[in-house]
C-alpha cells in the first residue's frame, strides 16, 4: 500500500469552520449591499481611488493566505511491516504548508541571521583530528546545494531572477485574463484597474521570490528554536486576520440590537442601554480584557481533561480571546447607532410609516437599518485594524493568544530579549513589523476610503 | 451648576455599583475563592486544609452575598461582597494577595506615573496642534496630501514598535539616555525623557489627522470666509479665528482622559522600568493577583466617570450657549 498526498486526514478546528463562515457571510453582506443602487454608487466611490483599490487587493491577499492556512490536515505516517491501518501524524499541517514545500521541516538549532549559512552562536566542535575548537556551525538546511560559501552571492542573484521570472509569468496570466474579461464584458464604469494590477503584480513577485528562495535559504533567518522566521510570520497572518474579523463581527450583533432599540424605543429601554454601555466603557478596556482572559486561563487549568491536544487548547483560548475582545468593544458603535437612530426615527417617512400602522419590527428593518448601515460599515473596517494592533499589545502583557500559536504579538514579545542581545537579533521583530504594518496600513487606507464614500459628513470636500 | 454636579455625582453611583457587581461576578462567582486558592497554591493535589488556610488568611472564607450565620448587621457586612467589593467605595483597597497594603502602594506609585503621563499628555497635544495647524496652512496642496499619507502610515504602527525602536536606537545604540530604570526626585528626568518622547511621537499620526479635520471644519465656516472676503490676511485668519475656535472641540475632547492619566501607561512603564501604577497593574495581571486588579479596575472607573463630569463642565466654560440642566 503506497501513500499519496490524497491519503491525508482532514482536521477541522473550530476557528477554521468559523473563518469560512465569516468570509461567506461577509461576501453575502457585500452582495446584498451591491444590489442596492445607492450603495453600489458609493462602493464605486471607494474603488475609484487608486489607493482604495490597492488597499483592497492587499487585504484580499492576506485573507487568501489566512483561508489557505485554515485548511488543516494530518499527514499519514509511513506504514510499517504487517500493519493494516494507517496512523496519522500528531502534527497538524495546513494547505499553506504545501505551497511552502516543507519549509516547516527545515528547522535549525537556534538563531541564524537572514541568508546566513552559519548558526548565530558558536559551538564546541571537533575537527578530523579530534581537536576541540569553537566556531559557528554550518546550517543544516541553508545553501546545501552550494559547493563553497563563496558562490552564495551569485547563487542568490540567479535564484532571485528565476523566482521573479516565474512570479512575472503568474501575474501576467492573472492580469491578462482579467484584461481579456474586461474587453469582452465592457463594463460601463471605469475603475483604476492599473492600481489593482500593479499591487497584485508586486505582491505576486514578492511572494514568489520569498517562496522560491526559502527553498534554499532562511530568507528572514531563524528564531530561538530554529524555526524559519519568514514561515512563522506568514503563519501569523491567519491569527491576525481571524482576530480582526471575528472580534469585529462579534461586536456587531450586540451593538446593533442595543443601539437601534435604544434609539427607536427610547424610554426605559434607552435608559437601560445607556446604563449598560456607560458602565462597561467606564472600566479600563485593557484591564477588563486581561481579567477575562485570566479567568479563561484558570478555567483551562482546572479542566485539563477537555484540552488534551495542544492545538485544541490554543484554538479554544484564541476563540475565547476573540469573544472577549468583541464583548468589551461594542460600546462605541452602540453609542453612534443610538444617536443616529434617534435622528432617523424623527424623519417624516418613518413617522408616516407609523401612521400607516406598520409594525415596529418592519419599520426597523425597512427604514431604520438601511439608514444606519454606513455607520456599521465604517465601524467594521475601523475596528479591524484596531484589533490587529491590540493583539500585539495583549500578547506582550501576557493575555494574548497561546504562546504555541504563531502570532505577531508573540514574535514581538520575544523581541524584547532579542534586541538586548549582543550582537542584536533584529530579524524576527522586523519581519513581524513589515507584515503587520502592511496589513494595518491597507486596512486604514481602505477604511478612510469607505468613510469618505459612505459618511455624508465627509463627502466631497 | 452646583446642583448639576451633585446630580451627576449621584448618577455615578449606580454606574459604580454596576462596575462593582460586574467585577465581583468576574472575580468571585465565575472564579470562586476555592479555585483561586488552588491556582495560587499551584499543586493539583493540595489538601482541603491548605485551601481553607489560604482563604482564611486573605479573608475569602466567607459566604458570597449573605452570611446566614450572623445576625442583623453581620448578615450583609460579614460577606465577601461587602468586604472585598463594597469597601472599594470607601477607597479601602485592603491587602493584595501577596499581603501588601494596596492603598499605600497606590499612593507611593502614583507619582512616577504622573511624572510620565502629564508631560506626555501636554507636550503631545501641543505638538499635534502645531502640526495640524501647519498642515491646515498648506491645505489642498501636495504638502497636505503628503502629511496625510505620513499620518496614516504613522498610525498604522503598533505602539510597541515605537517603544522597541526608540529604546534600541536612542538608548542602546547612541547611549543618549539610560535604557530603563527610575530614580526618585529630580534625577528622574533622565529616565523620563525617552518615554515621554516616544509617547509623543507615537501619538502624532492619529492626533494630527484628527485635529486637522477639526481645524478644516472651522476653516470652512461662514465667518472665516467673511474674514477672508474683507481682506484679513491668511495668517491672521488662521491664528485669530481658526486656532482659538478650533481649540474648543480639541480641548473638550481631551478633558475626559485627564483623570485617567493617574492610572499610568501599562506598556511604557513596564518597558522602561518605571515603578508607576501601570507597571503595578501589569505585574498584578501577570502574577494573577486579583485583589490588585480589582482595585485598579474600580479606580479606573471612578476616574473615567470623573472625566465625563469634567467634560460636561468644560463645555459650559468654553461655550456660553451650553447650559447644564
Amino acid at each position: 500500500m503506497s501513500i499519496s498526498i490524497l491519503d491525508v486526514k482532514p482536521v477541522f478546528l473550530f476557528s477554521d469552520i468559523l473563518i469560512y463562515i465569516l468570509v461567506a457571510s461577509l461576501g453575502l453582506f457585500f452582495y446584498q449591499l451591491m444590489r442596492n443602487p445607492l450603495s453600489r454608487a458609493r462602493w464605486r466611490g471607494v474603488f475609484q481611488s487608486a489607493a482604495g483599490m490597492a488597499a483592497f487587493v492587499v487585504i484580499c491577499f492576506y485573507v487568501l493566505v489566512a483561508l489557505l492556512d485554515s485548511i488543516h490536515y494530518r499527514e499519514p505516517l509511513p506504514i510499517l511491516e504487517n500493519q493494516t491501518e494507517v496512523h496519522y501524524s500528531q502534527e497538524i499541517r495546513s494547505a499553506l504548508d504545501l505551497i511552502f514545500v516543507g519549509v516547516h521541516k527545515r528547522s535549525e538549532k537556534t538563531y541564524s541571521s537572514p541568508f546566513s549559512l552559519q548558526l548565530f552562536t558558536k559551538e564546541n566542535m571537533q575537527d578530523e583530528n579530534d581537536n576541540l575548537y569553537r566556531d559557528y556551525p554550518m546550517l543544516k538546511h541553508a545553501g546545501q546545494h552550494l559547493s563553497s560559501p563563496a558562490e552564495q552571492g551569485q547563487d542568490v542573484v540567479n535564484k532571485s531572477l528565476l523566482a521573479l521570472l516565474v512570479g512575472l509569468l503568474i501575474s501576467a496570466v492573472f492580469v491578462g485574463s482579467h484584461m481579456l474579461w474586461r474587453k469582452i464584458k465592457k463594463p460601463t464604469t471605469e475603475l483604476p484597474w492599473w492600481s489593482a494590477y500593479l499591487t497584485a503584480t508586486v505582491l505576486v513577485l514578492a511572494g514568489s521570490w520569498a517562496i522560491g528562495l526559502s527553498q534554499y535559504y532562511h530568507i528572514a533567518g531563524t528564531n530561538i528554536v530554529g524555526v524559519d522566521v519568514f514561515y512563522q510570520s506568514i503563519k501569523a497572518i491567519r491569527t491576525g486576520v481571524l482576530i480582526g474579523t471575528l472580534a469585529t463581527l462579534l461586536t456587531l450583533p450586540i451593538a446593533i440590537v442595543l443601539g437601534i432599540s435604544a434609539g427607536y424605543f427610547r424610554g426605559w429601554v434607552d435608559d437601560a442601554v445607556q446604563y449598560i454601555y456607560t458602565t462597561l466603557s467606564s472600566i479600563p478596556g485593557i484591564l477588563l480584557i486581561a481579567a477575562s482572559v485570566l479567568l479563561i486561563d484558570v478555567y483551562i487549568e482546572l479542566h485539563p481533561e477537555s484540552f488534551s491536544l495542544g492545538a485544541v487548547r490554543a484554538d479554544f483560548k484564541f476563540l475565547a480571546l476573540c469573544f472577549i475582545l468583541g464583548m468589551t468593544s461594542w460600546t462605541g458603535l452602540c453609542r453612534l447607532l443610538r444617536a443616529e437612530t434617534l435622528k432617523v426615527s424623527q424623519l417624516d417617512y418613518v413617522q408616516a410609516a407609523h401612521a400607516f400602522g406598520v409594525s415596529n419590527l418592519r419599520v426597523i428593518f425597512k427604514h431604520i437599518l438601511p439608514n444606519v448601515t454606513h455607520i456599521i460599515l465604517i465601524a467594521m473596517v475601523l475596528d479591524f485594524s484596531v484589533f490587529v494592533l491590540a493583539e500585539a499589545v495583549l500578547s506582550y502583557i501576557g493575555v494574548g493568544v497561546d504562546p504555541s500559536m504563531a502570532s505577531w504579538g508573540n514574535m514581538i514579545n520575544e523581541a524584547r530579549s532579542e534586541l538586548s542581545r549582543d550582537p542584536v537579533v533584529w530579524w524576527p521583530v522586523l519581519s513581524a513589523f513589515v507584515l503587520m504594518f502592511v496589513l494595518v496600513l491597507a486596512a486604514n487606507v481602505f477604511s478612510d476610503r469607505v468613510r469618505d464614500a459612505f459618511d455624508p459628513r465627509f463627502g466631497k470636500g | 451648576m452646583f446642583a448639576y454636579i451633585v446630580r451627576r455625582a449621584l448618577y455615578a453611583i449606580p454606574i459604580l455599583i454596576g462596575v462593582n457587581i460586574l467585577t465581583f461576578a468576574l472575580f468571585f462567582m465565575v472564579n470562586t475563592p476555592d479555585q483561586m486558592a488552588r491556582v495560587q497554591l499551584g499543586d493539583k493535589h493540595i489538601s482541603e486544609e491548605a485551601v481553607e488556610q489560604w482563604k482564611q488568611q486573605r479573608g475569602y472564607d466567607k459566604p458570597l452575598f449573605l452570611n446566614t450565620e450572623e445576625n442583623s448587621q453581620g448578615l450583609i457586612t460579614d460577606t465577601i461582597f461587602y468586604q472585598k467589593s463594597f469597601s472599594l467605595f470607601l477607597m479601602e483597597f485592603g491587602r493584595s494577595d501577596a499581603g501588601r497594603m494596596i492603598g499605600a502602594d497606590i499612593q507611593q506609585r502614583m507619582w512616577p506615573s504622573l511624572a510620565l503621563a502629564i508631560p506626555t499628555f501636554i507636550i503631545g497635544i501641543a505638538v499635534n496642534i502645531v502640526f495640524a495647524l501647519f498642515v491646515v496652512m498648506f491645505r489642498a496642496t501636495a504638502i497636505d496630501t503628503a502629511a496625510l499619507i505620513l499620518c496614516v502610515a504613522l498610525l498604522s504602527i503598533s505602539a510597541i514598535f515605537y517603544i522597541l525602536g526608540g529604546q534600541y536606537f536612542i538608548a542602546k545604540l547612541w547611549h543618549w539616555v539610560p535604557i530603563s530604570g527610575y530614580l526618585p526626585g529630580f534625577e528622574a528626568w533622565r529616565f523620563l525623557i525617552l518615554p515621554v518622547a516616544i509617547g509623543v511621537v507615537s501619538g502624532i499620526g492619529g492626533g494630527t489627522r484628527l485635529y486637522r479635520t477639526l481645524f478644516l471644519e472651522e476653516a470652512n465656516k461662514d465667518y472665516v470666509r467673511t474674514a477672508r472676503a474683507k481682506g484679513v490676511s491668511e495668517t491672521k485668519v488662521l491664528f485669530k479665528h481658526v486656532l482659538p475656535n478650533g481649540l474648543i472641540p480639541i480641548l473638550t475632547s481631551v478633558v475626559v482622559v485627564i483623570p485617567s492619566l493617574f492610572m499610568g501607561s501599562l506598556l511604557m512603564e513596564s518597558f522602561f522600568g518605571i515603578p508607576g501604577l501601570g507597571s503595578y497593574t501589569l505585574d498584578a495581571i501577570q502574577a494573577q493577583d486579583f485583589a490588585i486588579v480589582r482595585s485598579m479596575v474600580f479606580l479606573g472607573s471612578v476616574l473615567y466617570i470623573l472625566g465625563l463630569i469634567l467634560t460636561d463642565i468644560s463645555y459650559t466654560l468654553v461655550d456660553p450657549r451650553v447650559r447644564l440642566s
